[in-house]
């Protein structure tokens, strides 16, 4: 039921009460810019955090060798051991419902050129499932693939950087680039947002590398995902199993730390974890603080206005309001301040973050921001806690004798 | 102690209000505070009446009953033929919109509304369309004097003039009994007179005034005064009315 002299008397009252309204409507308007602003700081931090970590899967694990440093099996100390495409074959067939993505990598440095444009560039010679590993991102073209493997094929899939260094403003796409003086088709260009030596990569089939550096079946390193599935412990056990097999395959003592490296990054992902955790809970916590006193303050300025309005309440109830009429008024003239006032700190504090955004990058914080529906929610339980803490002392003061509010001066 | 005796037989028509052994006492910290030791008192349509006696008499306490702003601890009370009795918020708010206008010493205007807006309140609580209601109460203003003022605040106006204000309010909604607590006390006897005028005037056409006061001359403008001590009526007379006119 609209009552349209309900609402003027309303807005008279807000409008007549201006430095009352202001005062309310600025603890709320306070309440929410902080609210948004605090909010906004949190999820920036968590942002940087993030980033650091870019979008490199957290469940991978580095396999690499080196020197024994102590004789076993009566082989001698100072061995190198090198891993050859078997031994990626022994982890693939031995762990197959624990590895999801595998790879083995050999790193070259090369000269590369096209037309009159030089650099050098690191080769990643790799396996298809590198792309997954990496999270690599195809801009144009394709990635390395099995077909690519199988017939020792002469492609390279080059970084955005790479591009952009030899080719000027042409396509690299379907031309040919020379590296150390071997002629190589480009068939993809990525880009991978781990930093600008990510995107200064070239990526060739590990099959074409061996057979050019060296005729051999040699790769230098093995980097693998473990099931997602896996819970922490899991995939240490699956790790520490992983270990000991290659160091039973290679005749290494068990107590070698060198010979055979396993890097899992279980143990960052989980105080990755933790991290973003406690993180959370900061933010909640801010946000939990900031609304309660923003309750605080708007309980108590109700509690206020209503003292305020008693004499004029029992005043209109002299003159025949009923006690409802005197509740809706005040409760609804304190929704309308605090819808008011929220919108205002909501959008000062929007408008904050967005100015001062980029200028806070430097101590941390990436992209500030929260989401409207928060900030909303927030609002409305701001006006909520506004309606509950003015119905009581509203409710109280339209019952009171009209003879006893109007003597209260 | 002398109580006027009321005939219960008389069932008279004409009776505004009834009231029969009225009690009403306050609690002050353990102990109670009788005020209204048993009030008998009958007032007839048009009358004018004068109730007297010193503070703590409970004279402003025996017309807070009357106008519904308080309530009796036992005892009867019968508005122009309807008993006042366990009265609802709602229905005490009602009753006090219909029947009743009030004159209070302090005024008591809402101080951000416009003259015309408050007197225009008790119209707006009966539910009365904007546009009536504005005419309605630009009609009494002008019958207190206070045309050129509707749009005023009370800040601006002076005493006499918020009173009159306040006369305009208290007549708006066409009341059956009018109820005033020392309407001149916050006003010089200059202006007191020009308020007892305006209040002799609205009685001559017939409306039935209780007014509560403690000065002399002001009562003498009534048609009776009833005069309270400790709580009950000492006396209960008729008297020749002093016409504020001649003081004006």
């Amino acid at each position: 039921m609209f009552d349209l002299d309900l609402w003027r008397e309303i807005f008279q009252s807000i409008n007549k009460n201006r430095v009352r309204s202001l005062l309310s409507g600025f603890t709320v308007s306070f309440a929410i810019l902080l609210f948004v602003i605090l909010f906004g700081i949190a999820n920036g931090l968590k942002n940087t955090f993030k980033e650091a970590f870019g979008n490199d899967a957290l469940n991978r694990v580095f396999v690499n060798s080196g020197r024994t440093v102590s004789a076993s099996e009566g082989l001698q100390a100072g061995r190198r051991i090198q891993f050859k495409n078997e031994d990626y074959n022994f982890i693939k067939d031995e762990f197959q419902d624990k590895v999801e993505f595998i790879t083995g990598q050999i790193n070259k440095n090369v000269n590369a050129s096209f037309r009159n444009e030089k650099n050098n560039y690191n080769v990643r010679a790799i396996h298809p499932d590198h792309q997954f590993i990496e999270n690599t991102e195809i801009k144009e073209g394709r990635f390395i693939n099995q077909n690519d493997l199988n017939n020792t094929t002469k492609v390279v899939v080059i970084g955005r950087l790479v591009e952009e260094d030899l080719f000027l403003q042409t396509k690299a796409l379907g031309k040919y680039i020379n590296l150390s003086g071997i002629p190589y088709k480009i068939v993809g260009v990525f880009a991978d947002d781990g930093g600008d030596s990510e995107e200064r990569l070239i990526y060739m089939p590990i099959t074409t590398a061996q057979r050019v550096y060296g005729n051999n079946d040699d790769i230098d390193q093995i980097t693998l995902t473990y099931n997602p599935e896996l819970n922490y412990d899991q995939a240490l056990a699956f790790s520490n199993l992983l270990t000991s097999k290659l160091k039973d395959r290679f005749s290494v003592s068990a107590t070698d730390q060198r010979a055979i490296r396993v890097h899992n990054l279980a143990t960052e992902a989980k105080r990755v974890n933790i991290f973003n955790l406690a993180l959370t809970s900061i933010i909640l916590i801010i946000g939990l603080g900031t609304l309660i006193a923003g309750v605080v303050g708007i309980s108590n300025i109700m509690i206020f206005i209503v003292k305020e309005r008693t004499k004029e309440i029992g005043i209109r109830k002299a003159l025949g309001a009923s006690p409802r009429s005197i509740v809706s008024i005040i409760l609804i003239e304190c929704i309308i301040v605090t819808t008011i006032a929220g919108y205002v700190g909501l959008l000062i504090g929007f408008g904050v973050l967005k100015l001062s955004g980029p200028g806070l990058a430097a101590y941390m914080i990436k992209d500030p921001y929260v989401s409207t529906s928060l900030v909303i929610s927030a609002t409305i339980t701001l006006i909520l806690a506004g309606a509950i803490a003015g119905y009581f002392p509203a409710k109280r003061a339209s019952n009171i004798k009209p003879i006893v509010a109007i003597r209260n001066e | 102690m002398i109580v006027k005796p009321i005939s219960y037989n008389d069932i008279n028509v004409n009776k505004m209000l009834e009231i029969r052994n009225l009690h009403k006492s306050y609690p002050i910290g353990d102990s109670s505070l009788h005020v209204l030791k048993g009030i008998n008192l009958t007032v007839e349509d048009g009358e004018m009446v004068a109730i007297m006696g010193s503070s703590g008499s409970g004279k402003s306490t025996l017309l807070n009953i009357i106008g519904m702003l308080d309530e009796a601890d036992s005892g009867e009370y019968i508005l122009d033929g309807l008993p006042i009795k366990n009265l609802t918020e709602k229905k005490a708010a009602l009753y006090r919109n219909k029947f009743l206008g009030f004159i209070f010493q302090s005024f008591n205007l809402i101080n951000y509304k416009t003259a015309l807006e408050n007197v225009a309140l008790p119209l707006y609580y009966q539910g009365m369309s904007r546009k009536e209601r504005q005419e309605l109460a630009m009609f009494h203003l002008g019958k207190v004097g206070l045309t050129e003022w509707s749009h005023h605040l009370p800040k601006e106006l002076s005493g006499g003039q918020k009173q009159r204000v306040a006369i305009a309010r208290a007549l708006a909604a066409n009341p059956k009994l009018l109820l005033a607590d020392e309407p001149t006390g916050a006003l010089d006897s200059g202006t007191s007179y020009e308020i007892m005028k305006f209040i002799q005037d609205l009685n001559d056409e017939g409306k039935t005034i209780l007014m509560v006061t403690h000065e002399e001359d002001i009562a003498n403008m009534c048609k009776r005064i009833v005069r309270l001590r400790d709580g009950v009526i000492m006396e209960d007379t008729k008297i020749t009315q002093v016409r504020a006119q001649q003081y004006v």
